[in-house]
């Protein structure tokens, strides 16, 4: 093992109060568009913001002069959408992130499509030229409304300095009702620098916004019929039970009424994995168990999730004996890809206890319980580490996770290490798996590390395991998380190939690794120690244990640079488009 | 090479019996069952302020929905607009359009009309204009009336449902037309019911 590193500058002990009790915050006077924007933030009770300047945002960077919002310095506005979504996923709290307009505008865009995909809540500010220029191509102009109509909630261009506090207000609460998503307001020069007294008024959501809460008695009534009968049932728990903090109430139904669970990949955590009744996660990549499961099941129980095709494989195929009961906040998606039997369009939580209320007796399913645990046996999660070959990195996933507390929180990028993460970590609770599902974004995990970080309470440690390929997609966060003493540790599953490409090719064409490999990749350790975090690079089995403590002991940013087989693809794998229960568990099976 | 993952390979796992069709609906396995297409008109109350329209054929567009037609006007309160949206599709497709329209901020609310409601669509024909009394009868034929005249062309305002315009298109096609253009549908419930 090779230790390289540099120190950062020791930072200056300005800030230390000596002891003295923290100010009361100051609240922004209001005297224009951007202070009253930034009163708005206040009262919505934002903490946290990510950001980066520039021309047409400067006013509203200039009111957070006299705020006491906490702005975060990003080094690229990508970053600070990735930020701000992981700040949500982990706190609950909406996630802030500003750009000026133009390029700041348009490096946001993959960031919010990322969190629309996820439903994640997200408030975008963007500066925008002065309304006489709108429409004149003025310099740094963009049709910012335009280009993320499609991939936010909502979005808004503000007009009027006396009422551009109301529209960021509800914005912001926008984001976080219902369905949660990202929403964008776009605030011209001129409104943000335009006289106003007015103050804004606590955040609303729109009139027109009306999500159901509860669903409908009779429907709940016949659903319940369904469960106490069936011989089959099974549990599926998506992203939604996160976002609706239903993953209490939702354990509540399954162990009580003693049904399996399988989850989405976003739902990762909502059962604990190492419950009796969890399957673990279903879909392209999860286990043979759950995906046995899901396709046998005649009755399955679905809450909180959109029927991602990478979830059901084929349509034909997905669950093909099995009423649907489908539990979901937004009735767009009840039937969207799969026929609901039973429709509940309600909040997650409140609708498994209108459930749970519902159902008078569990079903009779000895027989199928213990058909899932022949399966949990059948398909064990598994690989082979043998001393001779190059390290395994289902074997350092295994080790990070052993060696962090329970309340460990993980970040991924997009890839086979994203896979291995999700496969091979231990997931206890919600809100611990902090990772690109819907867009598959590479570059998603250091950014989120942050954004997790600063939402985290403290003691727990936040884990970015990445690729090769997705850490270089935004690796310049990394002197945001120096310069911020950001305790994160980047544990880097290095193949030298994007290898979930490279793992299509020796799959699907032949082998024929075009633009897969890394002729050259940088030395990570080092590239590291540049930007002033701590680096390690580890290429044996006997050097895990040792870096992974010395990387989780380092205060601040560390990243480990683990040389992994670079031939190692994921499985088991069901080939997009088919049947779930025909994963494949090794190559020659595709 | 991927070691350790063990288990009966895919061909020796039971299938479950069953099917569903490309709308996730479960049919029987042997039967043929592809919904069938069909119009809808959908009516939309929508706030009257810039980007509804262009967010709401943006939605159209992104989500491959097939549009017949759009119109878009205001209504008595100004503060409102209601937009007309025709669309081909199978049954599942016409309920997902209908919500996904209704998820939109913007708009306050979305009906399916009846069949039997009133729907109406102008077309302008400008055809040949060597035979200026021929193109007046077969546009009181079909209720409509001359609204331009000059030495090469005659310009005819048709008003009625789609298939009456489609079929006084054919006719007129015969005095040979220059122009044409279409609004689309209009529509309402008839009587008492309201549209929304
Ligand atoms: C922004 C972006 N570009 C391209 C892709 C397509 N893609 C999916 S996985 C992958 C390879 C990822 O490589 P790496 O981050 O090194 O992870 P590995 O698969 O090797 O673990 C690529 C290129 C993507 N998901 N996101």
């Amino acid at each position: 093992m090779s230790e390289r590193t540099t120190q950062p500058p020791e930072t200056e002990e300005a800030t230390d109060t000596g002891g003295e009790t923290e100010p009361e915050p100051t609240p922004t006077t209001v005297t224009d568009g951007a202070t009253s924007t930034v009163r708005a933030l206040e009262n919505a009770g934002i903490e946290v913001m990510f950001g980066v300047q520039g021309g047409a945002i400067m006013p509203v960077y200039d009111a957070l002069w006299d705020s006491d919002l906490r702005h975060v310095m990003m080094a690229h506005e990508q970053g600070a959408a990735h930020a701000a979504d992981a700040y949500n996923v982990v706190s609950g709290q909406p996630g802030v992130c500003l750009a000026t307009s133009g390029p700041g505008a348009t490096n946001l865009v993959t960031g919010l499509a990322d969190a629309n995909m996820d439903s994640d809540a997200v408030v975008a500010l963007t500066g925008q030229v002065p309304q006489h220029m709108v429409g004149s191509d003025a310099f740094q102009e963009t049709d910012t409304t335009g280009i993320t109509a499609p991939i936010t909630k909502n979005n808004y261009f503000a007009s009027d300095p006396d009422t551009v506090g109301d529209t960021v207000g509800e914005a912001v609460a926008l984001a976080s009702s219902g369905r949660p998503g990202p929403t964008l307001v776009d605030l011209p020069k001129d409104v943000t620098n335009g006289e106003t007294d007015r103050e804004p008024g606590m955040p609303q959501t729109p009139e027109t916004y009306t999500p159901q809460d509860e669903a409908d008695e009779a429907a709940v009534a016949e659903a319940a019929r369904a469960i106490e009968s069936a011989e089959k049932p099974l549990l599926l728990f998506g992203g939604g039970v996160v976002k609706a903090n239903a993953s209490d109430v939702a354990r509540e139904f399954a162990i009580e009424y003693d049904i399996p669970v399988v989850t989405t990949m976003p739902g990762i955590g909502t059962m604990p994995e190492d419950h009796d009744l969890c399957l673990s996660w279903a879909g392209m990549h999860g286990t043979g168990y759950a995906n046995m499961a899901i396709n046998h099941t005649d009755l399955l129980i679905a809450v909180g999730t959109r029927f991602d095709d990478r979830l059901t494989g084929g349509i034909e195929t997905f669950a093909p004996s099995a009423e649907v009961i489908h539990v979901d906040i937004d009735p767009a998606e009840i039937s969207k890809n799969i026929h609901a039997d039973y429709p509940l369009i309600g909040d997650a939580g409140r609708v498994v206890e209108q459930l749970h209320d519902a159902v008078s007796e569990a079903p009779d399913a000895d027989e199928w319980r213990e058909q899932c645990q022949t399966w949990k046996a059948e398909y064990p999660m598994d690989y082979a580490a043998p001393d001779d070959e190059p390290l395994k990195p289902q074997f350092v996933v295994e080790a990070l996770d052993e060696a962090t507390s329970d309340e460990a929180i993980v970040t991924s990028g997009v890839g086979q290490h994203q896979m291995w993460a999700s496969q091979y970590w231990t997931f206890r609770d919600p809100r611990k798996w902090i990772s690109s599902h819907g867009l598959g974004t590479m570059g998603y995990g250091l950014p989120a590390a942050i954004g997790a970080r600063l939402a985290a309470d403290g003691d727990e440690e936040v884990v970015c395991i990445d690729g090769d390929g997705s850490f270089l997609m935004t690796v310049e966060e990394l002197s945001v998380a120096v310069r911020e003493n950001l305790d994160i540790t980047v544990a880097i599953l290095n193949n030298e190939y994007i290898g979930m490409v490279r793992q299509w090719q020796d799959a699907f064409f032949e082998g024929r690794h075009m633009a897969a490999g890394y002729s050259w990749i940088p030395e990570f350790d080092k590239l590291a120690e540049a930007f002033g975090a701590r680096g390690w690079r580890v290429d044996d089995y006997d050097e895990v244990a040792d870096a992974i403590e010395e990387a989780l002991a380092y205060d601040g940013p560390s990243v480990i640079d683990f040389h992994i087989d670079p031939a190692e693809n994921v499985y088991p794998m069901v080939p997009s488009g088919g049947a779930n229960d025909k994963f494949a568990l090794s190559e020659d099976q595709l | 090479m991927s070691g350790g993952l063990e288990g009966p390979e895919p061909e020796e796992r039971p299938t479950p019996e069953g099917r569903r069709n490309s709308q996730g609906i479960r049919i029987d396995p042997e039967v043929e069952a592809e919904p069938d297409a069909r119009r809808a008109v959908l009516s939309a109350l929508v706030k009257h302020e810039p980007g509804v329209l262009a967010n709401i054929s943006g939605l159209f567009r992104r989500r491959q929905f097939n549009i017949e037609s759009l119109t878009v006007g205001p209504t008595t309160d100004p503060d409102r607009a209601r937009i007309t949206l025709e669309i081909e599709e199978p049954e599942p497709g016409i309920e997902q359009a209908k919500k996904q329209l209704q998820k939109l901020v913007p708009v306050i609310a979305v009906t399916e009309l009846e069949a039997s409601a009133i729907r109406r669509e102008l077309a302008l024909i400008k055809v040949d204009g060597s035979a200026p009394d021929q193109v007046g009868a077969v546009a009181e034929m079909y209720d409509g009336k001359t609204v331009d005249v000059s030495q090469e062309s005659v310009t005819v305002e048709i008003t009625g449902s789609e298939q009456k315009i489609d079929a006084a298109v054919e006719t007129f096609g015969r005095f040979g037309i220059h122009e044409i253009v279409r609004t689309g549908t209009a529509a309402l419930e008839r009587g008492t019911h309201k549209t929304t």
